[in-house]
C-alpha cells in the first residue's frame, strides 16, 4: 500500500475513524511504555532489599548457662544487638508489679517473657528513640532509675522488662522471635 | 548490485569461519549431549540433579571445593528445608570458638559448601602439586560447558601405545594434551542411587554435570521464565509501536 | 543580556518555572518542533538507541556498585554473590555485561551509518570528532569495567593493556608503574579502575550532551546527504521521529532481552569465570569482541612500539577523517566507487575482528596484515584520491523530491506537497 495513495484517498468521514484508532493505539503504546518502565525499575529497586544470604542468617542459638544472675549479655542477631538478661527475683517482682497506667507503652511483663522462664528477659538492644544502644547489662553500668537500661544518647530509661519509663523513647524495647530449646539454650529468629 | 556485494561479503566470511575448525581438527571431537536444562524452556531435572549432588558429595567433594554454593541453594533441586538441614548438620565447618581458638561446628543451611582443603597451598601439598579447580561455576568456566565436563568425566582410557605419560598423570582423550592429574573419578557403581537408577559411569557423569550446571546457574529457571514473559511483552510492544508509527506517518510520503 | 524568558506554556506553575528557567521551551524547540529531514531510514535510530543504552548501563551499574567490593580477595566472590543472592542481581549483572556488547553494536552501526552517508563532512566535522571521542571514552570505560569481576581475562587483559604503555621510549615503564599503582596488576589497580569506571560514564554524558548540541546547530544529515532546502524537506521531530525511534527501541530491547535471558554468556569468555591467578596466564588472551579489530592491528606489526602506535593511529585517523575525504558529495548513494571501498572497509574490520580472536599463527598473521594495511590505506590514500577521481551521480534537487530515482517516474507535484499542509 503506497502511503501517498493512502494520504490522497482519505475522505473526511474516514478521518474521524482514523483519529479514534490512532488515539487508541497511542493509549495502548503509552500504557505499554509505562509497564515497561515499571518492569525495568522494579529489579533495580528490589536489588536494594535484603539479599538471600542476609535473610538466610535467620537464626542463632545462644547458651544461657554462663550468664550469672543480675547480669546480661549482648548477642548479635541479623546484625542487630540483642540483650539477654538474667533477672533477679527482685527485678522480676519489680517488673510484674508496675501498674499499666504508669507506662508510656502499656504492656505486662508476662507478655514480654516466656512463661516458666521469667528470669530471662530477651529484648532488642536498640533504643526506640533514635537507634542508640542503651547500657545496663553489667551490674556496674548506669541502669537508670528503673533498674533496666539507660540510653546515653538522650536519656531514655527502660525498666527490668525493657519497657520505656522515662525520656524521649516512644516504645518499649522490641521483642524478637525466640524459643527455648532447653532451659539453658535459646534460638533467636 | 548491493545484494551481490552482501553475498560476496558473506561468502568471504563463510570461508574464513571454515578455516577455524579445520585448524582445530586434530582435537578430539566433543559430542553434544541432550540436557534437561538446555533450550529456552529447559529446567533442571530434579531427580538427576539430586543424584548428581550425591555424586558430588561422595566423590568430587573429596578434592574439589564448591565455595560459591550454599546448602540453602539445594532447595533449587527440589530438596526440602528439613533434608537440607540434615545434610548441612552432617558436615562441620571451621569456626572460632568462645575461647578464640579455631574449631569446628556443624554447618547450617546458610553456610557455603565445606571446602576439602583450608587453602590452595594445602590442596597442592596434599595432591602431588596439582590444584583441583573450584567447581562453583565450572560449566561456565570451560569452553564447551556441560558437554565438555561430561566428555572429560567419561573420557578416561588407556594411553595409546607409544605415548609417554608423566609421573602421576592419567590419560584422558578430552583434556588438552591428553594428560590430566585427576585420576578417573567416576566408576560404575561408585555411588548407591536410592531411586534405583543404575549408577553407570555415564549416568553418574550426566547427573553430576546436571548438578554442577545448577550450582553454577541457580538463577536459570527464574531467568528463563522471566525472559519468556519479557520477550512476549516486547513482541507485543513492537507491534503496537509499529502500528502507531504507521498511523502517525500515514500522511507522509516517504 | 539578562532578562526573563517569555514563555508560551499555558499551565501557570510551569509557565512560572519556564519564565525563569526555560527548560520546557528548550525541550519543545529541540525535541518537539525541531525540523528534522523527512527521509531518515531506520539507521537513524541508532543515535537515540545509544542514548537509551547509556542510561541502561548507568542505571544497572549504579545498582551493581552497591553490591560490588573492589578488593582482589573479594571482587570475584562479590560478583558471584550478586549473581546468586542479591534480588535480581543476575539480571542486573547480565544486563550490564551484555549491555556493554549491545552498546558497542549500536555505536558501531551508528559510526558506519555516518561513514556510509558522509555524516562527518562539513559542516559536521566537530560533531563527528566528538563522536570519536565518545568511542574512545567508551573503550576505556568498557576495558576498566571488564577488569572488575577479577577473573582470569580481567587480570590478564589489564596486564596486557597497561603494558602497552611500556612501549613508550624512556618513560614507558615508569608510566606503567604509575597506571598500576605498583609493579603488577594488584589491589591499587583494581581500586582505581573501579573509581574510573564509575566516573567515565558521566564524562561520556557530558560529551554526548556536546554531541547533541553540535547536532542541533548543524541539523541532521540524511540518507541523500544533501542539505535541507525548505520546510518541505523536514518534519517536526515529535511525533514523527519520537515514534519511529520508539519502534527501534522496542526491537532493540527484544534483541537485548534474548541475549540477557537466554544466552547471557554468548559474548563472554569462559576464562573470566576462573578467578584471577597472577601466576598463570590463560592459554589465549582475547579482549572482548568489540576491541578485537584494534587488538589485531596491535599484533599486525612485529614491533612493540609500532603496534601500539598503529593501534592508537587507527582511532586517530578517524579524528581527521573529515579532512581526508575530499569528495564534496556526502551520501554513498551518489558515490559508486566509494560504495565499493566502504564495503571493503567494513569487511577489513570484520576480518580484523576475527584475526583478533585467533592466535597469531599461519593464515591469521597474513589476514591481520592485509586488514591493517587496508584499514590505513582506505583512510589515508583511497579517500583523498577518490574525491578527485570519482564521478558522483547527479544529486537530487531536494529531499522532498528524491523519488525520481525510485523508477516510478516523477510523482505528481500534488502528492508530495499536499500532505505537508497537515504538518
Amino acid at each position: 500500500m503506497s502511503a501517498a495513495a493512502e494520504a490522497t484517498g482519505h475522505s473526511p468521514s474516514e478521518h474521524g475513524h482514523d483519529q479514534g484508532k490512532r488515539d487508541f493505539l497511542i493509549l495502548v503504546a503509552s500504557a505499554g511504555a509505562a509497564i515497561g518502565v515499571g518492569a525495568i525499575a522494579w529489579p533495580l529497586i528490589d536489588s536494594m532489599n535484603p539479599s538471600s544470604d542476609v535473610l538466610a542468617l535467620g537464626s542463632i542459638e545462644v547458651d544461657l548457662a554462663p550468664i550469672p544472675e543480675g547480669q546480661g549479655i549482648t548477642v548479635v542477631w541479623r546484625g542487630k544487638p540483642t540483650f539477654i538478661r538474667h533477672r533477679t527475683a527482685k527485678e522480676i517482682k519489680a517488673a510484674q508489679d508496675v501498674k499499666l497506667s504508669e507506662l508510656t507503652d502499656p504492656q505486662t511483663d508476662a507478655d514480654r517473657v516466656k512463661a516458666g522462664h521469667e528470669q530471662w528477659i530477651i529484648v532488642s538492644g536498640i533504643c526506640t528513640h533514635l537507634g542508640c544502644i542503651p547500657i545496663g547489662n553489667k551490674a556496674t553500668d548506669n541502669r537508670g532509675d528503673f533498674g533496666g537500661w539507660f540510653c546515653p544518647c538522650h536519656g531514655s530509661q527502660y525498666d527490668t522488662s525493657g519497657r520505656v519509663r522515662h525520656g524521649p523513647a516512644p516504645l518499649n524495647l522490641a521483642i524478637y522471635p525466640y524459643t527455648f530449646m532447653s532451659d539453658t539454650k535459646i534460638k533467636i529468629g | 548490485m548491493r545484494a551481490l556485494k552482501l553475498a560476496a561479503l558473506l561468502g568471504v566470511l563463510a570461508s574464513l569461519t571454515a578455516i577455524a575448525p579445520a585448524m582445530a581438527a586434530e582435537e578430539e571431537m566433543m559430542p553434544t549431549q541432550k540436557w534437561s536444562f538446555s533450550g529456552p524452556f529447559g529446567t533442571f531435572d530434579r531427580a538427576s540433579a539430586q543424584r548428581g549432588f550425591l555424586v558430588y558429595k561422595n566423590v568430587c567433594a573429596n578434592c574439589h571445593s564448591l565455595k560459591q554454593g550454599a546448602y540453602r541453594n539445594l532447595t533449587g533441586i527440589g530438596l526440602s528445608e528439613e533434608d537440607i538441614k540434615a545434610i548441612a548438620a552432617s558436615v562441620t565447618v571451621p569456626t572460632i570458638n568462645d575461647e578464640g581458638q579455631p574449631a569446628e561446628r556443624p554447618a547450617t543451611p546458610a553456610d557455603h559448601f565445606r571446602s576439602p582443603y583450608p587453602n590452595d597451598k594445602a590442596a597442592r601439598a596434599a595432591l602431588n602439586g596439582a590444584l583441583p579447580p573450584d567447581l562453583s561455576v565450572i560449566t561456565k568456566a570451560r569452553e564447551g560447558g556441560a558437554d565438555y565436563v561430561y566428555a572429560l568425566l567419561t573420557g578416561y582410557g588407556d594411553a595409546p601405545a607409544g605415548m609417554k605419560m608423566g609421573d602421576g598423570m592419567y590419560y584422558n582423550k578430552m583434556y588438552a594434551g591428553h594428560q590430566i592429574a585427576m585420576p578417573r573419578p567416576l566408576q560404575d557403581d561408585a555411588v548407591d542411587y536410592a531411586d534405583g537408577t543404575k549408577p553407570t559411569t555415564e549416568q553418574e557423569a550426566r547427573d553430576v554435570v546436571t548438578f554442577l550446571e545448577f550450582i553454577g546457574n541457580p538463577e536459570m529457571e527464574q531467568r528463563k521464565r522471566t525472559g519468556v514473559k519479557i520477550v512476549l511483552f516486547l513482541v507485543l510492544m513492537t507491534g503496537v509501536t509499529y502500528a502507531v508509527k504507521r498511523q502517525v506517518w500515514s500522511n507522509i510520503p516517504h | 543580556m539578562a532578562g526573563l524568558h517569555k514563555s508560551d506554556v499555558k499551565n501557570p506553575v510551569l509557565n512560572w518555572i519556564d519564565t525563569r528557567l526555560p527548560l520546557i521551551t528548550m525541550m519543545q524547540k529541540e525535541y518537539g518542533v525541531f525540523p528534522t529531514p523527512k527521509n531518515f531510514n531506520y539507521f537513524w535510530n541508532f543515535g537515540a538507541l545509544a542514548m537509551v543504552q547509556l542510561m541502561v548501563m548507568i542505571a544497572t551499574g549504579i545498582f551493581l556498585a552497591m553490591n560490588y567490593t573492589p578488593h582482589v580477595n573479594m571482587a570475584f566472590d562479590s560478583v558471584e554473590r550478586i549473581m546468586r543472592d542479591v534480588n535480581y542481581g543476575w539480571l542486573l549483572r547480565y544486563a550490564h555485561a551484555n549491555g556493554a556488547s549491545m552498546f558497542f553494536i549500536i555505536v558501531y552501526v551508528h559510526i558506519y551509518r555516518g561513514l556510509y552517508y558522509g555524516s562527518y563532512k562539513a559542516p559536521r566535522e566537530l560533531l563527528w570528532m566528538l563522536g570519536v571521542l565518545i568511542l574512545l571514552l567508551m573503550m576505556a570505560t568498557a576495558f576498566m569495567g571488564y577488569v572488575l569481576p577479577w577473573g582470569q581475562m580481567s587480570y590478564w587483559g589489564a596486564t596486557v593493556i597497561t603494558n602497552l604503555f611500556s612501549a613508550i621510549p624512556l618513560v614507558g615503564n615508569d608510566i606503567v608503574t604509575l597506571l598500576l599503582g605498583g609493579f603488577s596488576v594488584d589491589n591499587p589497580t583494581l581500586n582505581r579502575f573501579f573509581s574510573l569506571h564509575y566516573l567515565l560514564p558521566f564524562v561520556i554524558i557530558g560529551v554526548v550532551f556536546l554531541h547533541v548540541v553540535a547536532l542541533h546547530i548543524t541539523g541532521s544529515n540524511n540518507p541523500l546527504g544533501i542539505d535541507v532546502k525548505s520546510p518541505q524537506d523536514t518534519l517536526p521531530f515529535h511525533p514523527y521521529y519520537t515514534v519511529k525511534d520508539s519502534v527501534g527501541i522496542c526491537v532493540f530491547f527484544l534483541v537485548y532481552a534474548l541475549f540477557v535471558f537466554f544466552a547471557p554468556n554468548f559474548f563472554g569468555d569462559p576464562a573470566n569465570w576462573i578467578p584471577a591467578n597472577p601466576l598463570q596466564t590463560p592459554a589465549e588472551i582475547v579482549p572482548e569482541w568489540y576491541l578485537l579489530p584494534f587488538y589485531a592491528i596491535l599484533r599486525a606489526v612485529p614491533s612493540k612500539l609500532g603496534g601500539v602506535l598503529m593501534m592508537f593511529g587507527a582511532i586517530a585517523v578517524l579524528f581527521v577523517l573529515p579532512w581526508l575525504d575530499t569528495s564534496p558529495v556526502r551520501s554513498a548513494k551518489f558515490r559508486p566507487l566509494y560504495r565499493i571501498f566502504f564495503w571493503l572497509q567494513l569487511l577489513a574490520c570484520i576480518v580484523l575482528g576475527m584475526v583478533g580472536a585467533h592466535k597469531p599463527e599461519g593464515i591469521w598473521v597474513v589476514l591481520g596484515r592485509i586488514g591493517t594495511a587496508y584499514y590505513f590505506l582506505h583512510f589515508l590514500v583511497i579517500l583523498p584520491l577518490l574525491g578527485k577521481l570519482e564521478r558522483p551521480l547527479p544529486l537530487p534537487e531536494s529531499i522532498s523530491r528524491p523519488v525520481i530515482r525510485k523508477g516510478g517516474g516523477p510523482l505528481p507535484a500534488g502528492a508530495a506537497a499536499k500532505p505537508m499542509e497537515k504538518v
